[in-house]
């Protein structure tokens, strides 16, 4: 599933948050993640919304090869994966995770379940080609 | 395991340093169910009538409820109480945001902080760790400067409340801060923060919260934001948030303006949800949570300077806006972002200021007293007036000390217009003829305050439904209003709404859903039961917050000297001026209605003639414990006769 982001919507409730976490490990514990939200106050004043775009650099820079993207997302294999955190570090958009501590890493699943719930259509879900298209 | 709640409660001695934990009493969390509940059980409990509210024995209490920071609609919601500055007797505040979800993923329903700390400091929670720190590094800054400083030294994950220098110099209507706007504003509780030398709060939380059956209420979660954001009144009611209502009060002629000699504001349009988004949005701001962000975060442009700021809400642009006669929704909002640095409440502030202009107007106080001329629409009287009430300084002196007692100090008829009930500045609402709205005001529990029952709807039109159609069809200029009814039911509807908006604040959520957009009472009990494993319906539900209602009397009867009747009553002008302008030109309540309105109120209660409630209205309530307690001091009787 592709997912956008729509800054300007985003009013900072963190539903997206707390859903990730039931859906992905069906836990109230929006620590877990796999989003994040950013208020910038008191200037600018507006919120924006850190959400994996796909871009696969913790792919490239994993030593051992075990993010590879499947389906439309990129996976953390937990057997091959050495807890390094090189991924977490290299994200853009800081949005690897570390939602079982120091365990292995965690990325969006693009499961869509954010989109679903996000009361200010903030996330939404579009076909590739809208994205690349309204992305430029 | 309490299934809903985080399970603990956490106690700080600031004279000692010592952090306690305790688990939460199941008797606690069955009897009184959070929030205000857990507010309520514990000033009954610990407080005693010579504790003053800024000595180190008052209470500082945060509390949360089962509810908060789970997957429902406005789950942000927090619940702060103390010994009131503004009276003496049972004070509690509400605030949204991110806090009290914060607070419970660390593993803490409630913290109560007691003594005072030998120096300003700071508390730092992260899950199990509690740390107090130094704060001189920020005592002396202002709220929202604070905030921004603690974000950048702790890290962003951080959820931060803070007082303002008015919170440190003890203003009796400081509020405390947090998320760059949202306030606990209500009864002086950053002024208690403040006594203790507590600068700031910082919370961390990363653990999860059990849930009975976290399937049915993830769907059940996920089908009320479904359902919310079908309502009608959705998509109406979050472009302007609360200031939407702003033209609809003002023409049925309830809207406070210059010091409440009126209730009808000529220049409105200036001031209103319209003008928010042409003059001032960037964006939505909203409660942890919440589909429906009623926070406007904006940018103001004025004469006096410009400020980032968040709102200003419908209380504020009463306050200042109708009250103070602030020309445009830039002015006022620019007024809201100096009450929210200096941290006080805008409600509060706003009548203090009204009161002393028209005393200057009146030549009660003069130029030399003031320190300069003061006047009704000026924007630069705000500002000067705050700046000396938050430093406490000069005329700041005894307006930090709110209108009541500012009123008794100066004398010469001037309490006639200080606009309070019990030492609480009046909000929003003025209700020479609203005369439930009167009573729902003079019976609130804190004081003058609008939320624990807003009923100008009932003595408009009797219902709901019509209020939200009569709020969407305003803009036509003041209506033609027949003078609305003194009868028995006035009393019933206050009492009904005093049930049904507090328990929200003992469940630890936002009542906005329910209220504004009607999403039904079964939702809530269909969440509560997957949540916390308990079935409770609605009505058992409305039944705890009516014995909490009773408690929170209880407290100002126990704390307060002389508590009852007497601290009932509106201020002088209700009854005897009538209003100057507008719709409901010409009307006022007099004494003679109030009383009656009172004594319906008592009688539907069961308190006695005085306002306390009776030993069998205790026993009714699950109360017998506390009227024990009462009974001892001389306090409750049994019915007479
Ligand atoms: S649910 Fe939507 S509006 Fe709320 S924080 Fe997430 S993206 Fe923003
Ligand atoms: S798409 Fe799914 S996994 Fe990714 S951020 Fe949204 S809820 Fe979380």
């Amino acid at each position: 599933m592709e997912l956008r982001v729509i800054h300007e919507r985003c009013s900072g409730c963190g539903t997206c948050r707390l859903t990730c976490a039931l859906e992905n490990f069906r836990e109230v514990n929006p620590a877990k993640a796999l989003l994040r939200i950013r208020g910038r106050f008191p200037a600018p004043g507006d919120y924006r919304i850190d959400l994996c775009d796909q871009c696969g650099e913790c792919a490239e820079i994993c030593p051992v090869e075990a993010i590879t993207q499947l389906n439309g997302a990129y996976r953390v294999d937990t057997e091959a994966c050495i807890n390094c955190m090189v991924c977490v570090d290299a994200c853009p958009k800081g949005v690897v995770m570390t939602p079982h501590q120091d365990e292995e890493p965690a990325i969006c699943t693009a499961c869509g379940a954010c989109a679903a719930i996000c009361p200010r259509e903030a996330i939404i879900t579009a076909p590739s080609h809208t994205l690349q298209k309204e992305a430029g | 395991m309490r299934y809903g709640y985080a399970g603990t409660i956490l106690r700080i001695d600031l004279d000692s340093g010592a952090i306690q934990k305790q688990p939460l009493p199941e008797a606690l969390a069955d009897k009184f169910i959070g929030g205000r509940g857990f507010v309520a059980k514990t000033l009954f409990d610990e407080l005693l009538p010579d504790i003053q509210p800024f000595d180190p024995e008052n209470r500082f209490i945060m509390a949360t409820g089962p509810l908060s920071g789970h997957l429902l609609p406005a789950s942000g919601k927090t619940h702060f109480g103390a010994k009131s500055p503004a009276n003496g007797g049972y004070a509690d505040s509400n605030m949204g945001g991110h806090f009290g979800p914060q607070l419970k993923y660390a593993g803490y329903d409630m913290l109560i902080l007691t003594g005072r700390a030998s120096a300003p400091s700071l508390i730092v929670i992260e899950d199990a760790s509690v740390q107090i720190r130094s704060a001189e590094a920020y005592w002396g800054q202002g709220a929202i400067v604070a905030e921004t400083q603690l974000k950048r030294d702790l890290g962003d994950d951080y959820q931060i409340l803070t007082i303002g220098p008015a919170g440190e110099k003890l203003v009796r209507y400081a509020c405390i801060s947090h998320d760059f706007g949202r306030q606990a504003g209500r009864t002086g509780i950053g002024a208690v923060l403040g006594s203790k030398l507590v600068k700031a709060i910082a919370i961390k939380g990363t653990g999860s919260l059990p849930v009975h059956d976290v399937e049915a209420a993830y769907r059940a979660g996920k089908e009320a934001y479904a359902k919310v954001t079908q309502k009608p009144g959705f998509k109406e009611w979050v472009p302007e948030g609360t200031a939407g209502i702003t033209d609809f009060i003002n023409e049925v002629g309830v809207f406070p303006t210059r010091n409440f000699q009126s209730s009808y504001s000529e220049h409105h349009k200036a001031i209103n949800g319209k003008a928010i988004l042409k003059e001032l949005k960037i964006t939505d701001k909203g409660c942890y949570g919440c589909p429906t962000p009623c926070g406007k975060y904006g940018h103001a442009k004025t004469k006096s300077g410009e400020a980032f700021v968040e709102g200003p809400e419908f209380e504020t642009i009463a306050l200042f806006g109708g009250n103070c006669l602030l020309p445009t929704i830039s002015d006022v909002a620019y007024a809201n972002y100096l009450c929210d640095e200096l941290g006080v409440d805008t409600i509060s502030a706003g009548v203090v200021i009204s009161w002393a202009i028209e005393c200057y107007e009146k030549g009660i106080l003069g130029r030399e007293e003031i320190g300069r001329e003061i006047a009704f629409g000026e924007l630069e009287t705000v500002e000067y007036l705050l700046a000396k009430i938050a430093a406490r300084e000069g005329i700041g002196h005894l307006l930090a000390e709110g209108v009541k007692a500012a009123a008794e100090k100066t004398g010469q008829g001037s309490d006639r217009f200080a606009i309070h009930v019990k030492g609480l500045e009046w909000s929003g609402y003025e209700c020479r003829n609203s005369p439930s709205m009167m009573l729902a005001y003079m019976t609130a529990d804190i004081g003058a305050h609008h939320a624990r029952a807003w009923v100008v709807g009932h003595d408009l039109a009797g219902s709901w439904s019509d209020v939200n159609e009569m709020i969407a069809s305003a803009g036509e200029g003041p209506r033609e209003l027949p003078e609305a009814v003194v009868k028995p039911e006035c009393a019933d509807y206050v009492i009904e709404s005093q049930h049904v908006r507090p328990l929200f604040d003992a469940l630890g959520i936002c009542r906005l859903q329910f209220m504004e957009l009607g999403f039904e009472p079964e939702n809530y009990e269909k969440l509560f039961h997957c949540i916390t494993g308990q079935k409770r319906t609605w009505e058992e539900l409305l039944a705890v917050s009516e014995r909490i209602w009773t408690l929170t009397r209880a407290i100002s009867l126990k704390e307060v000297p002389g508590f009852g009747r007497a601290w009932d009553f509106p201020p002088e002008r209700f009854s005897t001026e009538p209003i100057t302008s507008g719709p409901n030109k010409g009307r006022l309540l007099s004494r003679e209605k109030l009383e009656r309105l009172l004594d319906w109120y008592y009688r539907a209660r069961g308190w006695d003639a005085e306002g306390r409630p009776t030993r069998e209205t205790y026993a009714r309530m699950g109360l017998a414990d506390e009227a024990h307690v009462l009974s001892a001091m001389g306090l409750c009787r049994p019915e007479a006769g």
